[in-house]
């Protein structure tokens, strides 16, 4: 069949599978019913529940600004589609083009989409993972149960590791009143994802806000009663704080053991596509049925030197899932990249974090505007001469002109007059990122793969 | 009614605060809270917010029918499984 | 010589009527720049929207250079200092904070959305005014009382000073358009800025008095403001007045009678609105592109080199931000001439963007949202009995002078 009629015929009636009921994958669905898609259309879920937001599980949810069990995503449109929820995908076989689930079934495509995210990473000691009161914070499920737990109120908090999540929920315990502290590996909070210099600032707030913030220091047991309840824990300082509750906050592994032995190109670090959403099988060879998006996809991106990056952000769900649905029922010269730029937020203590770029990739960073000790800034990350991404404390209304700056690769140092640009903030500083050969549990950007040294590319991006 | 902020798009203007102040929070100048699931009575001021909204970033859903569940809700129960 | 005289046929209290024309042909040119020390001028959505989030762009009138002294920063150089309005961060951010604390959000989250029920009894109490009238003149008799009597109640300023204050704000308003400012009238801002003083003295008189009997009201609030961002000093509290109480009627009050006239331009969502009053919410959002209170911002200048579509604007020039052409850029809006509350995507520079974002803007949607809506309800039958009408002077703050309505009689 030539590809217009195959296209034709796909849209028409092809069979479409969408494993991973999340938000990537809610989005993915309304675009290809939006775009004309009229086949049937499966859903496949491992949770029982239909699509809902997670950003609010660990903010509202524990302000008690909104039930935990209530976040579910407002819908764009009626997706008219078949839902398997509350079965995993358990198996990819691709040259049958069939989804195997875990109750056995199998379910057959013309075009798959795996959207299927990431799972909190858990406390590696099994036996201490198992004991009552210590927590991870991904699913609504983790979140009904530490909701619950907080209402105690607990005596105090433990929570082992201080990226963005860790702070929000050390954030969140403080705003109800709740003892927490806060066990974190490196210098300080938020440090692989925005280094130290601002981490530096991160860690002020955490401890002006009464957090007994400790850094440099990793937790090495936990500690049950008779009864398996979590009593205390155990730090490589030899320190021990007595707690009710553990929030493991290690950040996330990638949902791909399913796809083991599959042929694709799946591994820990996520599944490798191309800038068009579409996956590498193991030999590098790029499929044209099976698409990727959300946290679970890793792919090339022009503006960040065609490094692969790993994207754990709820924008980046919802763009990608868009591009990926559309190039699934496209023919080649319709397909569009996907060239989003990385942005991210947080909101702890008070503060509204927010970052566009990949400030890991950052070498040095200045301070364009405001300033660190007053909590309101601009900061601007440089790599190899160029502005690579850029943070704002408080200040996001001027991050947009901060992307331009991305876009097009504008100079580092940023030499020009700003409005509210202080002394302290002309020269760039070493952006001070942990060795990238140390684990860590921080970024939400994760870079691999390959990168030429060039990148004078005219990169335009799309208007509405 | 459900809600989601694209707190991408966010960027704290606040109008969505101060035009319904049951369902939109500041937490600070910029940070925004929210309850996506409001009850019906705070409609209208929820349709009011999602206007007012200067870039956008709102979405809602049943903002417009007297039922409360309009889209989506029964099929987790008939469609699943 | 078109171009030569283009931004002077925009000023041109000629055109005031129906400017949008001019604007059309001014977005040909997305970057406008005339005369040697005169601004540059720019018209289009995403031009705008950029320049608004730029942070090489100042609303500090001292940062003029190449273009010379802006006649602007005379009224603000003496006397009371300038106001949010006129600065940059951190001092802007600082002097909006104090001020929000007492208006909206986080601190005071419930204020604007509590003042509903008031609102409404200030509508009636004017609608009911009209009596057995068969003309009104909407602008006289409702959209110019209706604001004043709201912002008077909320600063804490007597409504019955009102012939007071006027005889002080109509100078520095006047101040403001650009054509006056144009003239080489030295005359004309000494007179604005003799008013702003004695606006400044008389609101000095209530803030004394609130300082020492604290009522619920945004003066009492400024004069005893002492959160994390510290107190304002007594000339920062006159200027901060002096500000709202002008920014709080000056712009409702064309948004309101822009909005009459667009509903009876256009009939049939003067009907829908008529059987849903919910439909004001997108009403007033269409209305904030369409016909938006004010037009331009043209008190910004840059701080460094801007390249803007080839043209670099140099450190120190002057900038003008034509909001309302930029409302009508059909490189961003779908039929952009054509007035659509239903339009999906009504994101409008109406209110402006950025840290300067309309101070007010909760207060003058839920204004004018209940004023459309109710005299909807209430006039029978209102027809225009001019169109166009006659327009006030000001190209900055545009919108007609009177709106004279033909009715048959108010409803109940």
């Amino acid at each position: 069949m030539p590809a217009e009629a195959f296209h034709e015929w796909l849209r028409r009636e092809g069979r479409i599978v969408i494993v991973g009921a999340s938000l990537a994958g809610l989005r993915a669905a309304e675009t290809l019913r939006a775009e004309g898609f009229a086949g049937p259309l499966t859903m496949i879920g491992d949770e029982p529940y239909e699509p809902y937001d997670r950003p609010p599980l660990s903010k509202a949810a524990l302000l008690g600004m909104a039930s935990p069990d209530h976040t579910e995503l407002p819908r764009r449109r009626d997706i008219d589609a078949t839902w398997r929820l509350g079965v995993a995908a358990a198996g990819l076989d691709m040259a049958a083009r069939r989804v195997r689930l875990a109750d056995g079934e199998e379910v057959p495509y013309d075009r798959l989409l795996i959207a299927t995210g990431v799972h909190a990473r858990p406390w590696p000691k099994e036996d201490e993972a198992q004991l009552d009161g210590v927590f991870v914070l991904r699913t609504r499920d983790d979140a009904v149960r530490l909701h619950r737990r907080m209402k105690g109120p607990p005596r105090r908090v433990l929570i082992i590791g201080a990226g963005f999540t860790g702070s929000e929920i050390a954030s969140a315990c403080r705003n109800q009143g709740i003892a927490v502290t806060v066990a974190e590996r490196a210098g300080a909070p938020l440090v692989g994802a925005l280094g130290g210099v601002i981490g530096a600032v991160a860690a002020e707030l955490h401890r002006e806000n009464g957090v007994d913030l400790r850094t440099g220091v990793m937790v090495t047991g936990l500690e049950g009663d008779v009864t398996g309840r979590v009593r205390a824990a155990h730090l490589s300082d030899g320190s021990v704080v007595e707690t009710d509750v553990v929030v493991v906050s290690l950040g996330a592994t990638r949902n791909t053991d399913w796809l083991e032995g599959s042929g694709l190109g799946a591994g820990p670090r996520g599944i490798a596509c191309d800038a068009g959403c579409r996956a590498f099988d193991f030999r590098g060879i790029v499929t044209d049925d099976i698409y990727v998006a959300g946290d679970v996809a890793r792919s090339p991106h022009p503006l960040f030197g065609y490094q692969f990056l790993s994207l754990e952000h709820w924008g980046n769900a919802v763009a990608q899932a868009e591009v990926a649905a559309h190039n699934m029922i496209s023919a080649g010269a319709d397909r569009r990249p996907h060239m989003w730029v990385p942005a991210f937020w947080s909101s702890q203590f008070g503060v509204n974090i927010k970052s566009v770029g990949v400030p890991s990739m950052g070498e040095e960073v200045m301070i364009t505007q405001g300033s660190l000790t007053e909590r309101r800034f601009v900061g601007v990350y440089g790599y190899q001469g160029r502005v690579i991404a850029a943070v704002s404390f408080d200040n996001t209304r001027w991050l947009e002109f901060y992307q331009r700056l991305i876009e097009t690769g504008a100079p580092f140092p940023v030499e020009f007059t700003t409005v509210d640009r202080r002394p302290e903030g002309r020269k760039p500083v070493p952006a001070d990122f942990p060795d990238p050969s140390l684990p860590t549990h921080g970024p939400t950007v994760t870079l691999s793969g390959y990168s030429p040294a060039d990148r004078q590319l005219v990169f335009t991006p799309a208007r509405h | 009614m459900r809600l989601v902020v694209d707190l991408n798009k966010c960027q704290g203007y606040a109008q969505c605060a101060f035009l319904a102040p049951g369902v939109f929070t500041m937490h600070g100048e910029e940070s925004l809270v929210y309850n996506p699931r409001p009850g019906t009575e705070q409609r209208e001021r929820v349709a009011r917010a999602v206007a007012a909204c200067p870039v956008q970033a709102i979405t809602a859903e049943g903002l417009d029918d007297a039922d409360e569940e309009p889209v989506g809700a029964g099929r987790e129960a008939s469609d699943a499984r | 010589m078109t171009h030569a005289s283009l931004l002077h046929r925009i000023t041109d209290y000629a055109n005031r009527a129906n400017p949008y024309p001019l604007y059309e042909e001014l977005r040909k040119t997305p970057v406008l720049h005339e005369e040697e020390d005169g601004p540059y001028v720019v018209s289009s959505y995403y031009d705008i929207l950029g320049l608004l989030h730029d942070p090489r762009v100042s609303s500090d009138a001292t940062n003029l250079t190449a273009a010379g002294a802006d006649e602007l920063s005379g009224p603000e150089a003496t006397g009371l200092p300038p106001s949010f309005i006129r600065l940059d961060p951190p001092e802007h951010d600082r002097l909006r904070r104090i001020a929000n604390s007492s208006f909206g959000p986080p601190h005071r989250p419930d204020r604007i959305d509590s003042m509903s029920g008031e609102l409404s009894g200030i509508i009636t109490e004017l609608v009911d005014g009209f009596g057995d009238a068969r003309q009104i003149d909407v602008v006289d008799q409702f959209a110019y009382p209706f604001p004043v009597t709201v912002i008077c109640r909320l600063l804490g300023v007597p409504r019955e000073d009102e012939p007071r204050f006027r005889a002080w704000v109509d100078p520095i308003v006047a101040a403001l358009d650009p054509e006056t400012r144009q003239r080489t009238d030295d005359d004309f801002q000494r007179a604005a800025q003799e008013a702003r003083m004695q606006l400044g003295m008389y609101l000095a008189g209530l803030v004394e008095q609130r300082t020492k009997e604290p009522r619920d009201d945004l003066l009492s609030d400024l004069a005893a403001s002492h959160g994390a961002d510290g107190t304002m000093s007594m000339m920062e509290v006159l200027s901060t007045a002096v500000l709202l109480l002008i920014a709080g009627h000056e712009t409702t009050v064309n948004l309101i009678t822009n909005g009459m006239l667009t509903l009876l331009r256009h009939p049939e969502y003067l009907h829908r609105l008529r059987e849903d009053p919910g439909l004001s919410v997108r009403i007033v959002e269409e209305l904030l592109r369409y016909e938006p209170p004010v037009q331009l911002v043209p008190q910004r200048t840059c701080v460094a080199d801007i390249d803007l579509r080839g043209v670099t604007i140099p450190k120190g020039s002057r900038i003008w931000l034509m909001l309302a052409a930029g409302n009508r850029d059909p490189e961003r809006f779908r039929d952009p001439d054509r007035f659509d509350p239903d339009r999906e995507d009504i994101e409008h520079l109406g209110f402006g963007s950025g840290i300067h974002i309309c101070f007010g803007a909760p207060l003058a949607r839920r204004e004018a949202q209940l004023a459309l809506a109710e005299l909807t309800r209430r006039l029978d039958n209102p027809r225009l009995v001019e169109d166009p009408p006659p327009y006030r002077k000001n190209a900055v703050l545009r919108g007609p002078r009177h709106l004279n309505i033909a009715i048959d009689s108010v409803r109940s």
